[in-house]
């Protein structure tokens, strides 16, 4: 384990390493993602890695909010206004050529964007069809992509994040710590003359390839981007053939950032980093000699230990918040129509071709770009035609319109299931429906929908179809009859089915299940506590699996151990509320659902 | 490093079984109608299709037709369709391999007016687009998931209609517009809509290997790539021409293909058991089986031919239950033990 008072001159040593070796040959290694907030450290690292490179390499700054024409290439409008005929403007990615892309706020890119950025990086070749304009070029060029995304938030998009080899995390670095920048110019220019006879030793492959295996490093792109890393790594470290040391500093900086595993467990607990030379230890040489005997099974054992050492304590952890951030925001298990796409409301993304209508939005520049090409020929038709009008400056046809599109965070279905078996079925079921009465409410504000769903007996019904009309809510809640056995699995799996139409029909459902979590009949409507148990966690974990945002208000007199275990297999919030009335149950469903459209906007 | 980069070799890929198969086969009956890759990054999805442009046998087409028309063919586009068959001069070019990259606008996809020659010259003529381009070859959209909505309904209707109608600009020409349509994407990133997944004929779902060796090997082949494109490349052009002389055979044999009525029987009952909606999978399977049984040299169509192609063929198709989250290569594979054991 690293102490953490080291953590932060370890990040910025391994930072320095990555600078130097993306500075070798930056197009063979894509380029890196910046996690750090903006601030001095990451200048030093910016100013260090440009100081490193060659001084005739191009950089271009890539804003996050750059247009399409801007970025790969399309019609230049003044031009083209100006000639009469249609005028091509380079993009910056082929401005860029063989130089280095810094892009801003990389993990607000537009998810279409990054995938387009990201392909170009993969072919080295650019096609562009738009705007009447057909632009093909090779380009390669690498990239720096600046993320300043929380933990709990989603990043760069994953499309793009593929594609760059290295992951620097520069918020544990103080300012003191990144006064040395390790490597120099002079270093780097040799080893880039190294690089190309550099080889990679056979074994170090095999043993990268196991590592990224053991690590559940899917993607085959990550192992051929460690292999080219070990030999960046020997290269600048003066070797003509990878090192041991070379495949570990692949390991920790290509593989062990994209680990979704930990590997099996050793037979020994955490406690063995001292029978092992730390992997960051700079010092070679001593068993430089053993080096020829190590056999591939060696190396591999060696090389996994070195992920070990290096993967962070709460890589898992990490990677949750991250999958619960990504859906959350409608990626990761993004469904077409969970963000909705708007005519009039939300934030904008791009425009389409339309007719203009009440209420839709004219996108001008759009419009003046598809039009501008057309101005002499149209000017010359109309002179033609001996129209009478008088010519108009620019000349505007119905199919050049182009409207506005906007996104909006998705409207939400509230999908309240209730449990109505026992005793206090009424009580519950009373307050449950103030609380969607009262959620109602507010819906005319919100826009946002409810849905109520009743499990008693062998069977849970769908009292209240998903509805914004308190009228309706009303009228169909009056006549409920209370007692009986709880069906629990049922009535989970009638949430969820919900759920999935809901979604089908573009918002995102949230499920509230007030219950204190003891199931007594099962599926197949045994009255058999065990078996019934077994399928109502079952059915949480296929809420889990689909990905549907749940809240388990737990109505038990105090905090149930089944309840939590069922939240927990549900992943859902687990939320006590021994006395569920209608207001606090309305206020906790009206939190947990407006953290969504929070979360959205982020996107 | 700028200019010409050949492809990475189709031959030299290891380790995608499933997708090779379903390539070859859309490569012996474009009829088959497309084929959708979905798959993780990294696993190779974009590399299989970008190499199979140097593996298509070149085909005959009219010498100065747009649209590469077969004069051979019946469906020519308008121009050749007026010239006297005498007048159809032919000639052979290699497939096209059109790709459609994401952000393309509409009338790059449609083709609209030439603007040069209409400002130069005042003629009305066509600049063709991706469609046309793409007409009997392929059509590659990378990301598919992420295509913008007016694009893919514009390319549902072609694709349905085999026929591109372009109404702008005082222009009013029809063309036919025939293709395999290929896509790839990560699901993880959106899903398709249902109406797009049901114009591709094929779907294969690719996972990364994993044994060891196989990874291993792939790592190196794509090393020495990147080293010596060309060499590489070179290399492998032998397989590339063996697995296109392969094709060429498949071809021939297609069209005397036998198909005995108990695996027509067998396809059907695959089908019925799944509960597959219209008659579009079991098109889709029979072709498939005939094209699979073709590419291994047989005359005959055999069960195990329709059992290799009941998943590429009717996993996209099965209707989607939120109760039942059994993946459908399971269901598939458990319709086939009913079917096989009834």
């Amino acid at each position: 384990m690293i102490q953490p008072a080291d953590a932060g001159q370890a990040a910025w040593q391994d930072a320095c390493l990555v600078a130097a070796m993306l500075a070798v040959a930056p197009k063979a290694c894509g380029g890196v993602v910046i996690k750090a907030q903006a601030g001095p450290v990451r200048d030093r690292w910016l100013a260090l890695f440009k100081s490193l490179c060659p001084p005739q390499m191009a950089f271009r700054r890539l804003p996050v909010n750059a247009a399409p024409q801007r970025v790969f290439g399309g019609l230049d409008l003044t031009a083209t206004l100006n000639a009469g005929y249609p005028v091509a403007q380079r993009g910056l990615l082929s401005e860029v050529e063989g130089g280095v892309v810094i892009a801003a706020m990389a993990e607000r890119m537009e998810p279409a964007m990054a995938a387009q950025i990201a392909g170009i990086m993969d072919s080295g070749q650019m096609i562009v069809e738009r705007d009447g304009l057909q632009l093909k070029a090779n380009t390669r060029f690498s990239m720096i992509a600046l993320d300043e995304a929380r933990d709990d938030e989603p990043g760069i998009p994953v499309s793009l994040r593929e594609q760059l080899a290295f992951d620097v995390r520069l918020d544990e670095v103080s300012a003191a710590q990144s006064q040395s920048g390790f490597y120099g110019a002079a270093q780097v220019e040799a080893a880039r003359e190294r690089f190309v006879r550099t080889r990679l030793e056979e074994q170090a492959l095999t043993g990268l390839c196991e590592v990224a295996m053991v690590l559940g490093v899917g993607s085959l792109r990550a192992s051929i981007m460690a292999a080219t890393v070990a030999r960046l790594h020997a290269a600048l470290h003066g070797r003509a053939e990878t090192e041991r040391e070379d495949a570990e500093a692949a390991v920790r900086l290509v593989l062990v950032p994209r680990a979704t595993q930990l590997p099996e467990a050793p037979p020994e607990p955490d406690q063995q980093p001292q029978d092992q030379p730390p992997p960051r230890d700079q010092s070679e040489g001593s068993d430089q000699s053993e080096q020829e005997q190590l056999t591939p099974e060696q190396l591999s054992d060696i090389l996994v230990e070195a992920a070990k050492a290096a993967l962070p304590a709460d890589l898992l952890a990490r990677q949750e918040a991250a999958r619960q951030a990504a859906a959350a925001a409608g990626m990761g298990g993004s469904r077409a129509g969970v963000r909705a796409r708007s005519a009039t409301r939300g934030r904008p993304v791009g425009s389409r071709a339309g007719e203009l209508r009440p209420g839709s939005k004219l996108d001008i520049v759009e419009t003046l770009r598809v039009a501008a090409p057309w101005q002499a020929l149209r000017r010359r038709q109309r002179e033609a035609e001996g129209s009478t009008k008088p010519s108009a400056a620019i000349e505007i046809r119905k199919q050049d319109f182009r409207l506005k599109r906007f996104q909006q965070p998705a409207e939400s279905t509230a999908i309240f299931i209730v449990d109505a078996s026992g005793s206090s079925a009424l009580n519950r079921l009373a307050e449950a429906k103030g609380a969607v009465e009262l959620l109602l409410a507010e819906c005319y504000v919100r826009r946002d929908q409810v849905a109520l769903i009743a499990f008693r007996d062998d069977k849970a019904d769908l009292l209240l179809p998903p509805t914004r009309s308190l009228v309706r809510a009303k009228g169909s809640l009056t006549a409920l009859a209370g007692g009986g056995g709880t069906p629990l699995a049922n009535a989970i799996d009638a949430g969820l089915v919900l759920s999935e139409t809901e979604r089908r029909r573009g918002r995102t459902p949230v499920m509230v299940l007030l219950t204190d979590g003891q199931a007594n009949v099962a599926r197949d409507g045994k009255r058999e506590r065990a078996a019934a148990r077994e399928d109502a966690v079952d059915a949480a974990r296929r809420v889990r699996r689909a990905r549907v945002r749940s809240l388990l208000l737990d109505i038990s007199p105090r905090p149930s151990r089944p309840a939590a275990l069922l939240a927990e297999e549900m992943g859902a919030t687990h939320v006590p509320l021994p006395y569920a009335d209608a207001k606090a149950v309305s206020s906790v469903v009206r939190a947990h659902v407006e953290a969504a459209p929070a979360l959205q906007a982020a996107v | 490093m700028s200019g010409f980069r050949p492809p990475f070799p189709f031959s030299a890929i290891v380790g995608q079984e499933q997708v090779i198969r379903c390539l070859l086969a859309t490569a012996v009956d474009p009829l088959i109608g497309g084929l959708l890759i979905f798959g993780n990054r990294g696993t190779g999805k974009s590399t299989a299709v970008r190499a199979l442009s140097r593996l298509l046998p070149p085909m005959k087409v009219v010498a100065d037709c747009a649209y590469h028309c077969d004069p051979d063919g019946t469906s020519l586009c308008e121009a050749c369709r007026r010239r006297k068959p005498e007048e159809l001069k032919s000639t052979t070019s290699s497939v096209p391999v059109v790709d459609l990259p994401l952000g393309a606008s509409e009338d790059r996809v449609v083709g609209a007016l030439d603007l040069e020659s209409a400002l130069t010259r005042g003629e009305k003529v066509l600049e063709t687009g991706l469609l046309a381009k793409a007409n009997r070859g392929y059509l590659y959209i990378d990301e598919v998931n992420l295509l913008e909505d007016h694009i893919v309904d514009l390319l549902l209707d072609v694709a349905a209609s085999g026929e591109n109608v372009i109404e702008r600009e005082g222009l009013s020409v029809r063309h036919p517009a025939r293709f395999v349509l290929i896509g790839s994407g990560n699901p993880e990133e959106g899903e398709l809509r249902p109406q797009l997944l049901d114009r591709f004929g094929l779907s294969v779902d690719v996972t990364t290997p994993n044994d060891l060796a196989v990874r291993v090997e792939i790592v190196k082949r794509r090393e020495a790539y990147e080293r010596d494109a060309a060499g590489f490349s070179t290399e492998w052009h032998g397989k590339d021409m063996a697995l296109r002389r392969k094709v060429q055979r498949a071809r021939k044999i297609l069209a005397d293909m036998e198909t005995p009525d108990g695996i027509l029987e067998l396809v059907s009952k695959l089908c019925m058991t799944l509960g597959t909606d219209g008659l579009r999978g079991e098109l889709t399977l029979a072709r498939t089986a005939r094209a699979f049984a073709a590419l291994d040299g047989k005359k005959v169509v055999a069960a195990r031919h329709v059992l290799e192609a009941a998943i590429p063929s009717l996993r996209h198709r099965l209707r989607r239950d939120p109760l039942d989250d059994t993946g459908s290569d399971v269901r598939i594979e458990r319709a086939i033990e009913e079917v096989m054991a009834a």
